[in-house]
């Protein structure tokens, strides 16, 4: 530490004096003393039971609608349709009524879920090409090897995008409608843009550069996965933009559940119409399913969720009762710490030597 | 002794031929050459390779490389593995490197030095090396021995010659050995050209003391003894050159055969960790096997069914098979329970507590300028659990200075100083000495500080001028005046040296002797006194006195020797006189002094003639002579007049008894383990405050035989458990010799110490004795082993190793201390004086022996605690990390300096939790796994719950695997940072660096790791972007990280409260006091001061060996003139005999030859006195 001296003389090898170097550095020494622990708890109990009642206020407010649509009404149908693989090619749609009892109030988000689809898997979250789905060419050529056996069709050209992630896309479109009482069925409009995090839309997943091409011309020599009616530059026939790699559905997709059971974004209410301009009014809905996703293999289930939100998120139960239950678990413990030093550590007692 | 043991034929008997190599050559000797290094060029890589994979985590992390090099299962990239082991095995290799590379030049420089060799008819200077059994060497003075030689000539009369042992047995004195009489007189090359006798004699071996050979010449056979030997590592002193046949070299040396094996050491906290790396592969395999199955049954149950979205691999058509390779991906993915980093971070940590020792003020010598040094770096938590120290006696606990502090003549003592208001002043550096420029042959040295001496001096006291006058005369010390006026002292021990000193300087200079005078220089004056008789000290009579014809023509007997002899030996009207000095000397002795009364006698012409008489008859007798020389001095030695007594301090290090003192409040056992005599050591004992007066018992174990020694160590053990049973027991009869009360007492406090000497020792370590041995000493609070080799020394520290399981250190300033540091689990070396081989050998070294209490009591102490916290928390974070599968790297291993250092010295009770390995066992490690277990699992399912159904406040799709994965990851550092901070005890500004200096690093790395730009240029590596910011921008993830935080952090609070509130340990009472403390303001304490309570007087005459009485007055030592001759004519060649016999009893080695003594010589004890060489 310190300049260094050259030093000299008698003492030439004496250690310096810093505080660093003899240990003397000044130091705070906190001590669990009753003083500091006890009020601590408290206060603990009190923040906490604060937080868990103000949420349990706010999630109250909140309202959540789950429509298992998997057998539901006529999709029993196509449910059994889906079991033979052989059908695959043909369209199946069917639809399922629900009501609203209450109305769903500011802003109404439309949510696909599946259960039992375990996208978690590590070999599936490997099987994708970051590479790829950035726009390198070079990739769009030679996928990574990691999306084998997705990775070449049997003629072995490459497919985009490649591997079994983008391979098991949710292929399932919905539409929703309203029974305007005493009127027609309005068809409730879905923001459909919009719904992907901002960093994934603009940085994670670029077309390749098209330089004054189609987007088609640019994936000529790819082949659309397996398991896929249309290639990727055809996602979106009515938004030409949100077509190859950025389309938004295939963003949302790419980005892998946590666990088996997941719902992912399908659309925001387009709340413009005045119809919706507050939310979504009580009464009975319509949703007519293209059902093309097959679930039996897996044993999967397939639902929709209507919810509102706030300021944390969805409809969360979880985190109001488990801060309740921390504060009253802390609060309990105070106390019996209270109790415990009152009687036997009171003042010190033990710390006389 | 590697290399001799290679040879197939284990040598059985030795014969060496001078000048004949040839001849030699035959046996294949060990020649000169010595190697300490373990490696060479090409042997070092495979040694040290195969030395650092001993380590269970080096081994360990070779075969985790080796599964991710198979691309089936491996799931973690190889280099993540790689890359450290490289850099841990590079580091360690260089390291050793480093040293070994020391170690061969330090061989070098020992293997080149220059030596003379006799080669065809000529001396020839060889290198050390190429010095070969039988040939015949020269050494000058001041020279070391280059090999184990038989001495066969010298510059001095008689094949006498001078050496100092100090490498061998620690003793700083001089010793005598002496040549063949038929060899003495070679001294020539050409007569050394044609000596071609034989010696047969013993095989290499390790015994120091003993040797027994015989040497055949010209038909004739002469025994050969230790006497004759010089050994390696012996320097030649006082001796112009001698002449010596090589018998044992290079390795087979006495010296080397007592250096013990280098051994590779390793703390217990190392082996426990490598026992836990095992425990926790084990753990692996089976989370490994329960995954795995689980991964079976998975497969096979639902996998089969998710075959349309994930199609199985070719090889994964068995559901069995895919099990078994996920069995191996998850041990490499769990391996971060003991990532590499662990090894790493250990080793930095006790690199800067290395630092620390080197870096520490308080262990800086300012007179040698030295500063402690950490030699080995490895070690440093190990120092916090020493149980027992092995201590070296000489230059350790002791300076090895004699000093002359005290004296009481005629009842009025000189010494002390008082101050203005009579109290006694301490005497420090700063005290004024006396002034001694009045005696021009002063010795500068010399101090002391009452001038009330120098006064009585001067006003010529009679009984002061007495008093120095004997301390002048009485003394078989040899004067070497090299210049006019520079004197110096070649003193048998440092006692005597000391008290002629002391005349010396108050006027009364010791000049020159012949056999028959000695010329004193009293107060400027010049005045020869007549040397009648010196009658010599020995073991039984414990004094010495000599008779002397001063030039006034008064005969005069001045003696001195232990109190209580001479005291038995006082005339009658000194009673008085008698009492008074009494008192002194209790005062002295309780001081830790060494004292010696002094007395004289006038002697009246005749009755001294009919004496003389008596003693020339009784020295020609044959049968009993030693007892009739006793009865005759006895007879003259009687009605003695006190002058006095001296007091001479044997300074110990500064320091000694205080260290010491609070080393045993640590629970720490303190041996000492010295080459010196057995009276010496105890001495030692006293003063340092180990032994005392008020111990129950002081066993002392000195015999010679196997079944003696049993029983001496049978029953001191039975006396001691027999006191406990009988007190345990209430049995009142057999100990009517006590109230019952005491009795019980005494089990409390009973102290035992127990001495014991070399020769006992060789016994009492053989296996069926060593057990004995072990419970004996263990039940002493003292134990002191004296007259010991350097290899009992190491035995004794193997032996409590190995049956104790307790940390050692042993600590010592020489070469014959070097196989003993080499041997326990910490050697410290005495850093600071001539001889370096200790402190080479040594792990530590430092100057002084009080800061041991430092380096144990605050470094080894804070080292422990630091390691221990590091470790449990290391393990803590570990699991809680490695079970929820995420990985964070910034971690710093800053914590935990409890207690501040004066406090650690002051309580040193506080160093025992150390002793008994408390702060990381077995136990330590489990509940801080149970605590990483527990954290890992709140870490994982409050997220987990939280997310299930969790989305962003955009509406936008947000539980994914990404999400999660750095909500976990950041509540992790957020709960391990706040663990640590309520872990730490001591929060510097280094700690806040670290702790909040590692938050702003993980936060810049997760962003950095996640940026766009990172993105763009690998976006396979790091395909996170943009997660960080869209996570951490969510007030529901910090609302999950708070909960996760508070939950995960209030068990570990409550536990720790309530073991801080109801049963707090030492440490914590302590750091309450310093609280408290601190808040009262500064207040400086003193260390408690050590009183001496011993009144046990202790002589130098008991640490004294039969002296060169004979020698003197035979003049047999003298040399005529400054340049020496190689023969004398005018010495008599049958009185060489006389020598032998000299020799022969100071050795107790009975030599049952009459051939080399020449039968009827016998009579040559009778020159005894001058008298009768005279008319000789």
């Amino acid at each position: 530490m310190g300049k260094a001296k050259v030093k000299s003389g008698p003492l030439a090898r004496r250690p310096d004096n810093s505080a660093f170097k003899q240990q003397r550095l000044p130091a705070w020494s906190p001590m669990l003393t009753a003083n500091t622990v006890l009020p601590f708890f408290y206060f603990m109990a009190l923040i906490c039971m604060l937080l868990g009642v103000w949420l349990l206020l706010t999630v109250q407010s909140t309202q959540e609608m789950k429509l298992d649509y998997t057998e539901a009404g006529s999709c029993n149908l196509c449910y059994i349709k889906r079991q033979n693989a052989s059908n695959a090619a043909q369209s199946c749609t069917c639809s399922v009524m629900f009501s609203i009892q209450k109305a769903f109030k500011g802003d109404v988000f439309f949510y696909y879920g599946l259960k039992n689809f375990h996208q978690n898997l590590r070999r599936y979250m490997d099987s994708r090409d970051d590479g790829q789905m950035v726009g390198r060419k070079r990739n769009l050529k030679n996928p990574s090897s990691y999306c084998q056996p997705f990775d070449k069709d049997q003629t072995g050209v490459p497919i985009a995008p490649c591997g079994a992630v983008a391979n098991s896309i949710f292929n399932d479109s919905f539409t929703l409608s309203y029974h305007q009482p005493g009127s027609y069925r309005v068809r409730i409009p879905l923001l459909r843009r919009g719904i992907t995090w901002y960093t994934d839309e603009n940085v994670k997943f670029r077309n390749p550069k098209t330089e004054n091409l189609t987007l088609a011309e640019v994936f000529k020599d790819t082949a659309r996965p397996l398991y896929w009616q249309k290639p990727v530059y055809e996602l979106d026939p009515d938004d030409p933009t949100n077509n190859g790699f950025i389309n938004e559905d295939l963003i949302i997709w790419m980005r892998e559940a946590a666990f088996p059971n997941f719902k992912k974004l399908y659309g925001v209410l387009n709340r413009a119409d005045e119809v919706f301009a507050k939310g979504l009014p009580a009464g009975n809905y319509t949703i007519d399913i293209n059902y093309n996703f097959p679930v039996q293999y897996f044993r999967g289930r397939k639902e929709v969720v209507l919810t509102t939100l706030t300021w944390f998120g969805g409809q969360n139960h979880f985190l109001p009762v488990a801060y309740l239950v921390t504060s009253s678990l802390i609060l309990l413990l105070a106390v019996v710490l209270t109790v415990i030093w009152w009687k036997f550590g009171k003042a010190g007692k033990n710390m006389q030597e | 002794m590697a290399f001799w043991r290679r040879n197939s034929h284990v040598e059985k008997e030795r014969h060496v031929k001078a000048n004949a190599r040839d001849y030699n050559d035959k046996f294949s000797y060990a020649d000169n050459h010595i190697k300490t290094s373990k490696y060479n060029v090409f042997t070092f890589l495979p040694i040290n390779l195969f030395e650092q994979f001993q380590r269970v985590a080096n081994a360990y992390f070779v075969v985790l490389l080796i599964l991710q090099i198979i691309p089936e299962i491996s799931s973690l990239s190889w280099f993540t593995t790689i890359v450290p082991l490289v850099l841990v095995l590079a580091i360690t290799a260089v390291k050793d490197a480093t040293d070994d590379y020391f170690r061969h030049k330090s061989d070098q420089q020992v293997n080149n030095r220059q030596s003379q060799v006799l080669i065809r008819g000529s001396l020839q200077n060889e290198k050390w090396m190429n010095v070969r059994v039988g040939d015949i060497i020269k050494l000058e003075n001041n020279q070391f021995v280059a090999a184990d030689i038989l001495l066969l000539c010298s510059s001095e009369p008689y094949g006498l010659c001078y050496i100092e042992t100090a490498d061998l047995d620690g003793e700083t004195n001089l010793k005598v050995r002496q040549a063949l009489t038929i060899t003495s007189d070679l001294g020539d090359i050409t007569k050394l050209m044609d000596f071609d006798g034989e010696v047969i004699c013993e095989p290499p071996n390790n015994k120091l003391d003993k040797f027994t050979g015989t040497l055949f010449w010209r038909d004739n056979k002469y025994p050969l003894d230790n006497e004759k030997m010089l050994l390696r590592g012996c320097v030649l002193r006082n001796t112009e050159w001698c002449f010596g046949l090589v018998i044992f070299a290079g390795l087979q040396t006495k010296l080397m055969q007592n250096c013990g094996k280098t051994s590779f050491k390793r703390t217990s906290i190392d082996k426990l960790m490598n026992t836990l790396v095992l425990w926790i592969f084990a753990f692996l395999i089976c989370m490994g096997v329960i995954l795995a199955i689980g991964n079976t049954i998975w497969e096979s149950q639902i996998g089969r069914n998710f075959q349309v979205f994930l199609p199985w691999n070719e090889f994964q058509r068995s559901a069995v098979f895919s099990g078994f390779l996920t069995f191996w991906s998850y041990i490499i993915i769990l391996n971060t329970v003991v990532p590499i980093s662990l090894y790493v971070s250990v080793e930095v940590l006790r690199l800067g507590h290395s630092y620390f020792i080197n870096w520490d003020r308080k262990m800086y010598y300012s007179q040698t300028d030295t500063a402690a040094e950490a030699r080995t770096t490895t070690l440093n938590e190990e120092l916090g659990q020493v149980e027992f120290i092995f201590s070296d006696k000489t230059g350790t606990l002791t300076q090895n200075i004699m000093v002359f502090s005290k004296c009481s003549i005629n009842g009025k003592t000189f010494g002390d100083i008082y101050n203005e208001y009579d109290q006694k002043v301490e005497i420090t550096e700063k005290t004024a000495c006396v002034d001694f420029s009045f005696n021009p042959l002063c010795d500068r040295r010399f101090k002391f500080y009452d001038s009330n001496l120098v006064e009585a001096i001067k006003l010529e006291d009679l009984a002061v001028q007495e008093f120095f006058r004997l301390l002048a005369l009485c003394h078989t010390v040899m004067p070497e005046e090299k210049s006019e006026g520079n004197l110096v002292y070649q003193a048998q021990s440092p006692d005597e040296g000391a008290l002629v000193t002391a005349a010396r300087n108050f006027g009364f200079v010791f000049r020159a002797r012949t056999p028959e005078t000695i010329t004193l220089c009293e107060m400027g004056r010049a005045v020869t006194y007549q040397l009648l008789a010196i009658l010599d000290f020995n073991n039984v009579r414990k004094r010495m006195s000599v008779i002397v014809r001063n030039p006034e023509g008064q005969i005069k007997l001045y003696s001195k020797g232990a109190d209580t002899i001479i005291f038995d030996r006082l005339d009658p009207s000194n009673e008085d006189l008698m009492y008074t000095t009494s008192e002194h000397l209790n005062e002295f002795a309780g001081e830790g002094l060494r004292t010696l009364a002094l007395a004289y006698k006038d002697l009246d012409e005749d009755d001294f003639d009919v004496w003389m008489k008596k003693l020339l008859f009784a020295s020609t007798v044959i049968e009993n002579r030693e007892e009739q020389l006793a009865v005759l001095y006895e007879e003259i030695e009687q009605g003695l007049k006190l002058l006095g007594a001296t007091a001479i301090e044997d300074k110990l290090q500064e320091g000694v008894p205080e260290t010491i003192a609070c080393l045993s409040l640590a629970d720490i056992k303190i041996w000492v383990l010295t080459g010196d005599k057995l009276e010496t050591a105890m001495n030692i004992g006293y003063s340092c405050n180990m032994l005392r007066d008020d111990m129950n018992e002081v066993f002392v174990i000195s015999s010679h035989t196997v079944q003696e020694v049993q029983q001496q160590l049978r029953s001191a053990k039975e006396h001691i458990l027999g006191l406990s049973r009988v007190s345990s027991t209430g049995d009142v009869e057999k100990t009517n010799m006590f109230a019952v009360d005491s009795v019980f007492e005494e089990t409390i406090i009973a102290e035992y110490a127990l001495v014991i000497n070399g020769h006992s020792l060789a016994h009492a370590l053989e296996p069926q004795l060593e057990h004995v041995l072990l419970d004996l000493a263990c039940l002493c609070k003292t134990v002191i082993c004296c007259r010991v080799t350097p290899l009992q020394k190491a035995q004794v520290v193997e032996l409590v190793k190995r049956h104790k399981g307790a940390v050692t250190l042993a600590i010592g300033d020489g070469a014959n201390d070097v196989s003993m540091i080499k041997t326990a689990h910490i050697g410290v070396g005495i850093s600071g004086q001539e001889g370096m081989q200790a402190v080479l050998a040594s792990d530590y070294s430092f100057a002084q022996f009080r800061y041991l209490q430092r380096l144990l009591l605050v470094h080894g102490r804070w080292s422990y605690f630091r390691m221990c916290n590091f470790l449990c928390y290391f393990f803590y974070k570990n699991f809680a990390f490695t079970l929820v599968h995420f990985w964070y790297g910034f971690f710093c291993g800053f914590s935990a300096q409890d207690v501040n250092d004066q406090n650690s010295l002051r309580y040193p009770c506080l160093y025992k939790p150390g002793q008994q390995n408390l702060l990381f066992n077995k136990r330590q490690f489990f509940l801080c796994t149970l605590q990483g277990i527990g954290t890992s699992f709140l870490l994982f399912f409050i997220p987990y719950g939280a997310f299930s159904v969790m989305v962003k406040e955009d509406g936008s799709h947000f539980s994914d695997q990404q999400t999660f994965a750095v909500t976990i990851a950041t509540s992790l550092v957020i709960v391990v940072s706040v663990q640590i901070g309520l872990d730490k005890h001591y929060w510097t500004a280094v700690n806040h660096l670290f702790i909040w200096g590692s938050l702003t690093v993980y936060f810049a790395i997760l962003f950095a790791m996640q940026s766009n730009g990172i993105f763009g240029i690998f976006p396979s590596n790091f395909p996170f972007i943009g997660t960080a910011r869209n996570c951490l921008s969510e007030k529901s993830v910090w609302l999950v990280i708070l909960l996760t935080t508070v939950v995960c952090v209030v068990p570990g609070l409550v536990v720790s409260f309530l073991r801080a509130d109801l049963f707090p340990t030492l440490t914590d009472k302590v750091r309450h006091l310093q609280q408290l403390r601190k808040r009262e303001g500064p207040q400086e304490q003193n260390l408690r001061r050590v009183r001496r309570t011993s009144s046990r007087r202790s002589a130098y005459a008991f640490s004294h060996q039969q002296g060169f009485g004979e020698l003197i007055t035979s003049g047999k030592n003298m040399r005529m003139n400054t340049v020496p001759s190689v023969s004398s004519p005018g010495r008599t060649p049958h009185s060489s005999t006389w020598i032998e016999n000299v020799l022969k009893r100071k050795n107790e080695v009975s030599c049952a030859n009459d051939e080399s003594t020449g039968g009827p010589e016998n009579s040559d004890i009778a020159k005894q006195t001058p008298k009768q060489q005279h008319t000789d």
